[in-house]
């Protein structure tokens, strides 16, 4: 039986993976949630053409981060997939519901016509915000910890809503809306760039605002993780994290106002990378926090071994090819149906 | 009141309702893609601009399809934990790795080349664009591969153990994977696919000869329709039956549910319509064929075969449900191998595209595909009751610590959302289908986008004499 065991660290391997699986997944249908998330609020329909055409190749691709995330999580760590489930049924749900209505609204908004074309922007736009909302409420309920009895979730069917859950979905509405304002920065010019670099910089406050009160309150909820930063040495070799994100917010800002069209979009993804990174640091080792660890949630070897053979070929060739397809269709977008 | 609903129950019904919904579109897309891949090679080969216009239609057809097929698929891969969680935390060593593939190699590749097919017109080479295709079409293969894969385990499962912690760990991935019903299962539903979207092809293609537009692509589409019927439909019934042998192997009681068959017998008959009745443990008004069974399942009119009643009672699967959904199943089998025939003899007698009740007869059965998709994941599913791994794990100690109410809410919310969207989307590919192919001509009229070849050699100066 094929097994890894004896000379990788399987557990440490996976969870590495499937974090890196849900950050690519948050940074690339990050940004095009966030182009949901500013629809409404373009100036014309002709923009909103642009906007839907400069994610439109991409999004499915996007997505399918998430299942992977999800697939891998239920592959490599079942036991996390099969108690956080359930944990979450209703923001899941609901997310799903959201992700239906804007994904359909893609082929759904050019074959309509008049009057029920409004219909699909709306179900864009509303989708988006639903989704990316829900997503942030799951992730607000997850790190404030998720109750467990044996192999089971033992809390109820509304644990995951508190001012804390909703306070973070909030704030990844507006992060979402920073990567999708800088895509479109970079994606689209004259008139709906124009409104882009305003709508970005607007937002922009908002997630530094986020980013500082999530930084501030993780600590003063949790002794372990005001431990883990604050303590010394711990505390000067984590301290560039907030250094840099303060770094990256100035030169996003000034980048908005004046000239660089490519640099703010790579920047907000570093901005994201680093908060993932905090917040990594701040969960370790817990995969459903504070009832299991990564390693207790680990499929067995043998499983995590023939999926590991899997992703070490697929993985740089699914990257590869995403790759070209961002290459292929570069370059702004144009407001007619390219189909 | 809502508390009084068993939450076994709803969690079934939900799934079954998002995964039934969901089927229909791999069902459809499956069989386009590929399609859509002869369609461009023949493009390719012979520059006849037709197959490049009925391809243009079709792949608007195809996006609305995939595009509602990925996001009710998303749901999917959710729904093993919302719903059906102990499963999920027993089976995750197993099953779990068999879908981490088919997301590594099928859903990237179809997401990724999708784009370059719908959106790389003017960005790639024909061949890159046709290579998309192809690319596109094998990612539909390999994932219905693996979903099936996954599926058959839970038939007919092989190469685990059971350890004492009562999780299930793999022995044998061979053996997992290439499960005893999984190559049966998965050359039928290969096949179904492909004739779901001949169907839909030839009642389009119909609809276009019986209203005489679009008559150059129409007679290309229904006579590709009809070469699926007439191959590959009777290659469906042989498949068919050798699925059914298998499961007569390893499903016994399944098969007795199909056949209606309550009592283990010599010289078996055909049950061609009754009603089951659970309780009472038999047929009500019977219409039977004698020794056919017997003949069918053990090749000798005096075999024995196994009826329900050789099983515990809360060992049986529902039988109207399984009796009936076969029943449906092979009357449409049957009408489309019928469709072939008649297909055939036309085409002798030079009358395929000009027989008004045959154009009739293709638009009525242009969902039946459809219709015997369905049916037959409601044998094989509903069959394999009460166990969600076969005689190893029972659905009922399978589910989700979720309560009902949370349940009844959210089946509510898909049932609704469902209904909405993908009514949207049926009503967007009708539209589709009724503006059908766009000639180049026809295009220079109605959106000014292509010149006529003339208007471009006079603005060039190409065209000389005529001035």
């Amino acid at each position: 039986m094929l097994n890894f065991e004896a000379f990788v660290d399987l557990p440490m391997i996976w969870y590495g993976l499937i974090m890196t699986a849900v950050l690519l997944y948050v940074i690339l249908d990050g940004f095009d949630l966030g182009v949901g998330i500013l629809f409404p609020f373009a100036p014309t329909d002709q923009c909103r053409d642009r906007m839907m055409n400069s994610i439109a190749p991409f999004w499915d691709g996007n997505e399918t981060w998430l299942v992977l995330a999800g697939g891998g999580l239920f592959a490599a760590f079942p036991l996390a997939y099969a108690i956080l489930m359930p944990a979450l049924y209703i923001p899941v749900i609901i997310m799903l519901l959201g992700l239906i209505f804007r994904g359909v609204a893609f082929e759904f908004r050019f074959k309509a016509s008049g009057k029920s074309r409004r219909i699909w922007d709306y179900a864009f736009h509303f989708g988006s915000l639903t989704a990316t909302f829900m997503q942030g409420v799951i992730l607000g309920a997850v790190v404030q910890g998720i109750t467990v009895e044996g192999r089971q979730y033992a809390g109820g069917a509304f644990d995951w809503i508190d001012a804390y859950s909703i306070m973070v979905g909030v704030a990844l509405v507006f992060g979402y809306a920073l990567l999708g304002g800088t895509w479109l920065v970079m994606k689209t010019d004259g008139e709906t760039q124009h409104w882009a670099r305003q709508s970005a910089s607007y937002v922009l406050g908002y997630v530094g605002l986020f980013i500082a009160v999530v930084s501030i309150s993780m600590p003063m909820m949790d002794a372990n993780v005001r431990r883990l930063w604050f303590s010394l040495p711990n505390f000067y070799f984590l301290l560039p994290v907030p250094l840099i994100t303060a770094v990256f917010f100035a030169v996003i800002w000034r980048d908005l106002h004046k000239g660089a069209e490519y640099r703010p979009f790579f920047l907000s993804i570093g901005v994201f990378l680093l908060s993932y990174l905090g917040l990594g640091i701040s969960l370790w080792p817990w995969i459903v926090p504070t009832a299991v660890t990564f390693r207790q949630a680990a499929a067995a070897p043998e499983s995590q071994s023939l999926l590991l053979i899997g992703t070490v070929i697929l993985l740089p060739v699914v990257l590869g090819y995403t790759a070209y397809c961002y290459y292929l269709f570069r370059g702004k977008s144009s407001h007619e149906t390219a189909y | 009141m809502l508390d009084n609903l068993d939450p076994v129950i709803l969690a079934r019904i939900q799934f079954a309702f998002t995964v039934s919904f969901h089927i229909l579109f791999p069902a459809f897309t499956i069989g386009l893609a590929s399609w859509l891949a002869v369609l461009e090679w023949r493009w390719l080969k012979t520059g006849n601009q037709i197959y490049a216009e009925i391809y243009r239609m079709w792949v608007k057809i195809f996006a609305v399809a995939f595009g509602m097929g990925v996001v009710s698929g998303v749901v999917l891969s959710f729904q093993f934990g919302t719903n059906w969680s102990e499963f999920a935390d027993k089976t995750g060593n197993v099953l779990g790795p068999l879908l981490g593939y088919e997301v590594l190699t099928a859903f990237f590749l179809e997401a990724s080349f999708l784009g370059v097919m719908l959106f790389g017109w003017n960005r790639v080479s024909p061949r890159m664009h046709f290579a998309s295709t192809v690319i596109v079409a094998a990612g539909t293969l390999v994932s219905a591969f693996w979903i099936l894969s996954a599926n058959s385990w839970m038939q007919t499962p092989q190469g685990f153990r059971v350890a004492d912690d009562g999780l299930f760990y793999p022995t044998d991935w061979l053996a997992v994977i290439f499960n005893p019903s999984f190559p049966y299962r998965f050359a039928h539903m290969t096949i179904a696919a492909y004739l779901t979207t001949a169907f839909v092809v030839a009642g389009v293609a119909s609809f276009y000869l019986w209203r005489r537009r679009h008559v150059k692509h129409a007679r290309i589409m229904l006579g590709m329709a009809m070469i699926m019927a007439i191959f590959v439909a009777p290659m469906q019934l042989v498949i068919g039956d050798l699925h059914g042998l298998n499961t007569l192997e390893h499903q016994p009681a399944k098969v007795a549910a199909m056949e209606g068959l309550w009592e283990t017998q010599r010289g078996a008959p055909m049950t061609l319509f009754a009603w089951p009745d659970q309780e009472a443990e038999e047929n009500k008004w019977a219409i039977e064929i004698p020794y056919l069974t017997s003949l069918i399942l053990t090749h000798d009119l005096d075999g024995e075969v196994k009826g329900l009643k050789e099983w515990p009672k809360e060992e049986r699967p529902p039988v109207a449900w399984v009796f009936w959904s076969f029943r449906i199943m092979v009357g449409i089998g049957t009408l489309m191998i019928l469709t072939g025939l008649i297909a055939l003899v036309l085409h002798f007698k030079k009358r395929l595209f000009d027989t008004r009740w045959f154009q009739y007869w293709c638009m009525a059965l242009a969902p039946s595909g459809f219709i015997a998709v369905l049916a037959g994941w409601f044998v094989t599913e509903i069959g394999r009751q009460p166990y969600i791994v076969y005689e190893i794990l029972r659905t009922s100690d399978a589910v989700s610590p979720v309560a009902a109410p949370s349940i009844a809410i959210s089946l509510t919310a898909f049932v609704v959302t469902y209904t909405f969207v993908f009514g949207a989307g049926a009503y967007y590919i009708l539209h589709l289908i009724n503006k059908g192919p766009v000639s180049d001509e026809e295009a220079y009229g109605a959106h000014g986008v292509r010149k006529p070849p003339i208007v471009t050699k006079l603005v060039t100066g190409e065209g000389g004499g005529h001035a």
